[in-house]
């Protein structure tokens, strides 16, 4: 399976180049880009780990790159994402994520159902990856 | 923006005091305090804005007056009894009078309405009084209420929506990009089994949402537990396959309150993320199914079902702004409120004054967008607009243009009338709106270059290409009704 969270996942892999000027789309508008990787891609996981903090301070995308590129020579095999922050007043939250690096191979989640009385059933989606442990998944 | 306020002319529309104001009998409303020109509103003011269209021959300052009145406190005769209140304060002061621009036999009339003849959070309380009785008064032809003020004093007394734009997006995990959605067809008719088919088809294809339509609640080809359990089926399957958060517009529309519950909660304990009313449920049961949602971490889509009875004709009824800030004042998560270019009423101005009544912190005045009054929403989330009804792929870039990130786009027929099947159709959508998002942020002209720029997403997506081939000249070009009053005037260069 493909994992299509973030803004850009039906389009072909981006490019350097178009991450780039995603990035410098962020920084004009004044927001914050981070830096995030997981090996645990459940849909309702909303913490993925930081790859440092919020970079307020970089208002240069070739920064922004040059730790994008370290976040992928650590985890090769991590998925991984780019977010931007928007601090303003009535948002204060993120304005654009997407990814920007995947593993190879992409098992995806089962979908589980505890049967209940009736026909009620209640779902929980199981990352196939995760029956590892974490650093050892991908 | 010149405008020519009518003034007291001679003296008729005077305001009596004393002995002589409360002599039985009839008396003019502009007489009996209902009118005065001096007025300044108050900071605290409820303001309104109402189109008056006279009978023939009736001063169109004793009709605003009368407005005033009927929308307050009088009656059509003097009553004493008014000597034992604060009366002065109570009436309502039609304050300004406009000659409508273009339109020889229409008015604006504004007029203050004090805070204290409103309880706090009810919706209800204030159409009882701004729309209760009024709109039959029989020396109007026509009226029609055009743009509401609240103060900050009475939106604080509303929770407003139970989610947001922000928390919703949080909740979901999406940003960036407007959310797809598409509503299941045929409306009516499908069984549960069938009908669960299209909502995972949709969502497994790429789309954010599906919906039920406003008349899907309990019927003789699919109760509603049925519909919800297969929905919810549908949802977890799809939500697995693709490793995001999806959802279907469980509609709860029924008879009573007591049912509205009973199925919201079930949908709840199923686990959706939503569930859905519609708008002729009524505004005491909607500020209900606000409270009922916020409580239990639900967000809440309403259908704007019926609201064209009464908003659609310039010179009778309600405008559709006045109903979004209604509806954002009484807590709705989703509603729908146009495309500009799909097969439903929108003149782009117009719904661009709806979008940022219902999306921004506040609102300055914006004639050109049919915006009267400047109001500030003092903290209040903000409401996601929902374009629904005949748009298409290769629309993309009007849409993004025209609605901007913050709206959910539902392509129904766009979706499941694709040749190539349900999945193919959610995945065009998909695919041309993330490509048209990517080049609007590279500084791309969309306006321009939005048709080149979905022929080249097409060449790495068949079923984009597929939907082009289909729809792609398909447009909807009628006159509006609702058109706005107030044109740009163009400057010399």
């Amino acid at each position: 399976m493909r994992l299509t969270q973030g803004a850009f996942s039906f389009l072909p892999d981006l490019t350097d180049a178009q991450i780039r000027s995603q990035v410098e789309y962020c920084l004009q508008n004044g927001w914050a880009v981070s830096i995030e990787y997981t090996d645990d891609p459940h849909p309702r996981n909303t913490y993925w780990e930081m790859f440092g903090q919020p970079m307020f301070d970089i208002r240069d995308a070739a920064g922004i790159m040059a730790e994008l590129q370290s976040c992928r020579r650590t985890f090769p095999q991590h998925y991984i994402k780019v977010n931007a922050f928007d601090s303003s007043l009535g948002r204060e939250s993120l304005r654009l994520s997407f990814i920007v690096g995947r593993p190879d191979k992409e098992p995806g989640f089962a979908l589980e159902r505890r049967e209940m009385g009736g026909r009620n059933v209640q779902y929980t989606t199981r990352s196939y990856a995760v029956e590892r442990p974490e650093g050892e998944r991908y | 923006m010149q405008q020519n306020s009518l003034s007291n002319g001679n003296g008729a529309s005077k305001a009596k005091s004393g002995a002589a104001r409360y002599k039985a009998g009839v008396m003019k409303y502009a007489q009996m305090g209902y009118w005065d020109s001096g007025y300044q509103p108050r900071e605290t003011d409820i303001l309104a804005l109402f189109r008056i269209t006279p009978q023939e021959g009736v001063d169109p300052i004793e009709a605003a007056a009368a407005v005033a009145g009927e929308s307050s406190t009088a009656t059509w005769t003097v009553v004493w009894t008014d000597r034992l209140t604060a009366c002065d304060r109570y009436r309502a002061k039609a304050y300004k009078v406009e000659p409508v621009p273009g339109s020889p036999d229409q008015y604006f009339a504004y007029i203050a309405y004090d805070l204290n003849l409103f309880e706090p959070g009810s919706i209800a309380n204030v159409t009882a009084s701004i729309i209760g009785n009024v709109f039959g008064f029989k020396p109007l032809k026509a009226l029609r209420l055009e743009d509401m003020r609240f103060p900050t004093a009475y939106v604080k007394t509303f929770a407003g929506p139970a989610t947001g734009i922000v928390v919703e997006r949080e909740r979901l995990d999406k940003f960036g990009r407007p959310l797809l959605g598409a509503t299941v067809k045929p409306k009516l008719g499908l069984s549960g089994k069938n009908y669960g088919r299209v909502v995972y088809e949709a969502l497994k294809g790429g789309l954010d949402f599906t919906k039920d339509d406003e008349n899907i609640n309990s019927q003789a080809f699919m109760h509603w537990r049925d519909r919800f359990l297969n929905c919810m089926e549908a949802v977890n399957r799809a939500q697995a396959a693709t490793g995001e958060i999806k959802g279907h517009y469980l509609n709860v529309t029924a008879g009573t309150m007591e049912d509205m519950y009973e199925r919201a909660e079930f949908a709840k304990q199923l686990g959706s993320v939503i569930v859905m009313i519609d708008l002729v449920i009524g505004y005491t049961a909607i500020q209900s199914m606000s409270r009922w949602a916020r409580k239990n971490d639900m967000v809440l889509h309403l259908h704007r079902a019926g609201h064209s009875t009464y908003t659609r004709q310039k010179n009778h009824g309600i405008s559709f702004r006045v109903i979004c800030k209604w509806m954002r004042l009484a807590g709705v998560d989703h509603i729908h409120a146009g495309t500009v270019v799909g097969k439903l009423e929108g003149d782009p101005n117009s719904v661009q004054g709806f979008y940022n009544v219902l999306r921004e912190n506040a609102n300055p005045v914006d004639l050109q967008r049919g915006i009267f009054f400047e109001q500030d929403w003092a903290g209040l989330p903000g409401v996601m607009p929902v374009a629904s009804g005949g748009i298409h792929a290769g629309q993309m870039h009007q849409l993004l243009h025209y609605l901007g990130e913050d709206v959910v786009l539902q392509f129904g027929g766009g979706t499941i009338g694709h040749p190539m099947g349900i999945q193919a159709g959610a995945q065009a959508n998909r695919v041309a709106l993330e490509a048209m998002v990517l080049a609007r942020n590279e500084g791309r002209d969309i306006w321009n270059e939005g048709p080149s720029i979905l022929v080249d997403a097409a060449k790495h997506c068949a079923p984009l290409k597929a939907a082009l081939d289909t729809w792609g000249e398909i447009t909807f070009n009628y006159t509006s009704t609702d058109t706005l009053d107030f044109v740009p005037t163009p400057t010399p260069a």
